[in-house]
């Protein structure tokens, strides 16, 4: 073989294996929501079907209007938002404030500040959860979306924090003190010089702290005890039904609880990949 | 978006002390001490991590040492102590020790096939051209976004006995790669999600299938940082395609390695949702991890929240001694 076709050979089995990986990557999303408008004698078989021949709305219809465990999916999609951006708003505020000391003072007990944040962070919430549990019981908090809303906070503000400090960080110091030579205030400083400009890594952390809260399964279960509380991962479960699964209308409510996440998820990753692997990767 | 590059460039040289003491006489606007900021900013922050983090992994501690059950969560009792009952229980359980071992198999082969797959995703896609490239990550990170509870979902649709894509592909292959189970004429029908080992092949494929893109693009980004003047070197001086992988590609990712390993372990070791959703709520007990033991000794009635929390403490122990090696090695890259 002469060098020349060699190196097509190359490309086209490197292209090959592109593909082959796009289509692993790919195939199970896909297979969720064209199960979603698939017509149930299409989806309980034995034959692949690789396209909804019969394409219907029917599934995603009667998830919508009908619901699932007596309560309209509404609510599940209302209390999974709240309790998101419950979190969002509480979580990014503290979490802004923490990551200035953190990046723009040096301190006495920074250090161990940093290394302790590091640690909580890979605490298991599954085991947060039985002490978390109690607390939230006895200051009558159990069973209100509030108590899940703190919970969330306390999971997600090590990170958070931990990927705002370098936002912060990269702001430069010099037009703080142009600022401050021109006679701002602290107040002044920071909400015209330092917000404006961390603001993109707020964006960025608030989406991390959405995400987590929005997918938390094992919280919502536990702290909460009537359905009126429950949030979507939940509300998914009772899909599974007693006399066999309704997959068409899991699929339809799967897809629902998943589009947002995408969404959020495409805008922030390179952001997670940095925080989470720190100076290791440098991209 | 700012980069990691341009964040340690522009950070600049640390403010000096000498610096900071000419602001000190020019506390406007707040009357605070200069000193005393970033203490006052960090108060929330503290609060949280104390009160609602570090706080309850102390009550989880002592917690392990009592008879917590619903009268306790009613606050009508108080708690009684029951010294190492809780953990003498379950040492004695043979529930326990399969918990344990399902956890460690488990992490040791979704780590590995992880690991494994997605450096190859990664170096495949630093190879590609880069429309292709982009078309490929596209994918992984749909993979990557999708929640847990619904991977969980997709999995358990695909691995469905009946109407299971997975059974449908394995009939596709020749019976000398996959030949169907001993008694039947084809795979379908196979349950996959009913006894232990089934289940946590499922288990492995949905998170391997949901992890392998973070590792990809760590990876990526990991490779684009090697400079492209080694691997000159290394190919004048006539070295292969897999020698300069091992001598160049593998020593410089090293650093990089390191983390998303222990991620993966500190990550797969805990894995609930996935397993929730295959498994279908805790129900079958041979498959529970730790994480499912503990939460179902804690929250299936009879609730015995003393005894889960001796179970959390187990696995508590065991993601902190790697939490240990994760914390040393970001203090060693970064400058905090």
């Amino acid at each position: 073989m002469t060098p020349l076709a060699r190196k097509r050979l190359g490309k086209v089995l490197l292209n090959a294996a592109g593909l082959l990986v796009f289509l692993f990557a790919i195939f199970p999303v896909y297979w969720m929501v064209s199960t979603g408008f698939k017509e149930n004698d299409q989806i309980f078989t034995t034959e692949f079907i690789p396209f909804p021949t019969h394409f219907t709305f029917e599934h995603f219809e009667r998830v919508l209007t009908e619901g699932v465990a007596n309560n309209s999916i509404w609510l599940y999609l209302r209390n999974s938002a709240i309790v998101a951006l419950g979190t969002v708003f509480i979580g990014s505020a503290f979490a802004l404030l923490s990551a200035t000391a953190i990046a723009r003072f040096r301190f006495k007990g920074r250090g161990p500040f940093l290394v302790v944040l590091l640690i909580v962070q890979m605490l298991p919430a599954e085991g947060l959860l039985i002490p978390l549990y109690m607390m939230v019981k006895r200051v009558g908090l159990g069973d209100q979306l509030l108590g899940l809303i703190v919970t969330q906070v306390a999971l997600t503000l090590p990170f958070g924090v931990w990927m705002l400090r370098t936002f912060v960080a990269a702001v430069p110091k010099s037009l703080e003190e142009a600022a401050w030579i021109d006679g701002a205030g602290r107040m002044a400083t920071f909400w015209k010089v330092l917000f404006p400009l961390v603001a993109p890594g707020l964006v960025a952390t608030s989406i991390f702290s959405f995400i987590t809260a929005w997918n938390d399964l094992v919280f919502a279960l536990y702290l909460m005890s009537g359905s009126e509380g429950y949030t979507m991962p939940v509300a998914l479960q009772f899909f599974f039904g007693q006399e066999g699964v309704d997959w068409g209308a899991i699929m339809a409510g799967s897809t629902l609880m998943t589009i947002p996440v995408v969404v959020f998820f495409l805008l922030v990753q390179r952001r997670m990949v940095q925080g989470l692997t720190a100076g290791a990767v440098k991209g | 978006m700012a980069n990691t590059t341009t964040v340690t460039r522009g950070r600049g040289p640390s403010p000096s002390p000498g610096r900071r003491r000419k602001n000190a006489g020019r506390a406007r606007a707040s009357g605070l001490p200069v000193w005393s900021i970033p203490y006052v900013l960090l108060i929330p922050g503290l609060l949280v991590i104390g009160g609602l983090l570090l706080y309850p992994m102390y009550q989880l501690i002592v917690m392990s040492f009592q008879k917590v059950g619903l009268a306790q969560v009613r606050g009508s009792r108080p708690a009684e102590w029951v010294g190492l009952d809780n953990f003498q229980r379950i040492f004695d359980n043979e529930i326990f020790w399969s918990a344990l071992r399902n956890s460690v198999l488990f992490a040791l082969f979704a780590v590995s096939l992880t690991l494994m797959l997605g450096t190859a995703v990664g170096v495949l896609l630093h190879r590609l051209g880069r429309k292709m490239s982009l078309f490929v990550v596209i994918a992984c990170m749909f993979a990557w976004a999708v929640p847990p509870v619904a991977q969980g979902v997709i999995w358990r649709s695909l691995f469905d006995a009946e109407a299971g894509m997975v059974n449908w592909a394995l009939n596709l292959l020749p019976d000398w790669l996959a030949a169907p189970p001993a008694g039947q004429e084809s795979w379908t029908g196979t349950p996959w999600l009913n006894d232990t080992l089934p289940l946590y092949i499922a288990l492995i494929v949905c998170v391997v299938w949901a992890g392998f893109p973070f590792i990809a693009v760590s990876v990526l980004a990991g490779l684009k940082g090697i400079p492209a003047e080694l691997y000159e070197a290394a190919k004048v001086d006539g070295s292969g395609p897999w020698h300069t992988f091992r001598k160049i590609t593998l020593p410089m990712l090293k650093p990089v390695f390191a983390v998303l390993t222990m991620l993966s372990i500190i990550w797969d070791f805990k894995v609930f949702s996935q397993l929730y959703v295959l498994m279908n709520g805790p129900t079958n007990r041979d498959g529970f991890n730790l994480s499912m033991y503990a939460v179902a000794e804690a929250f299936r009635p009879p609730q015995k929240l003393g005894t889960g929390a001796a179970i959390s403490v187990v696995l508590t122990i065991i993601l902190l001694v790697i939490t240990v090696f994760y914390v040393r090695q970001i203090v060693k890259q970064e400058e905090m």
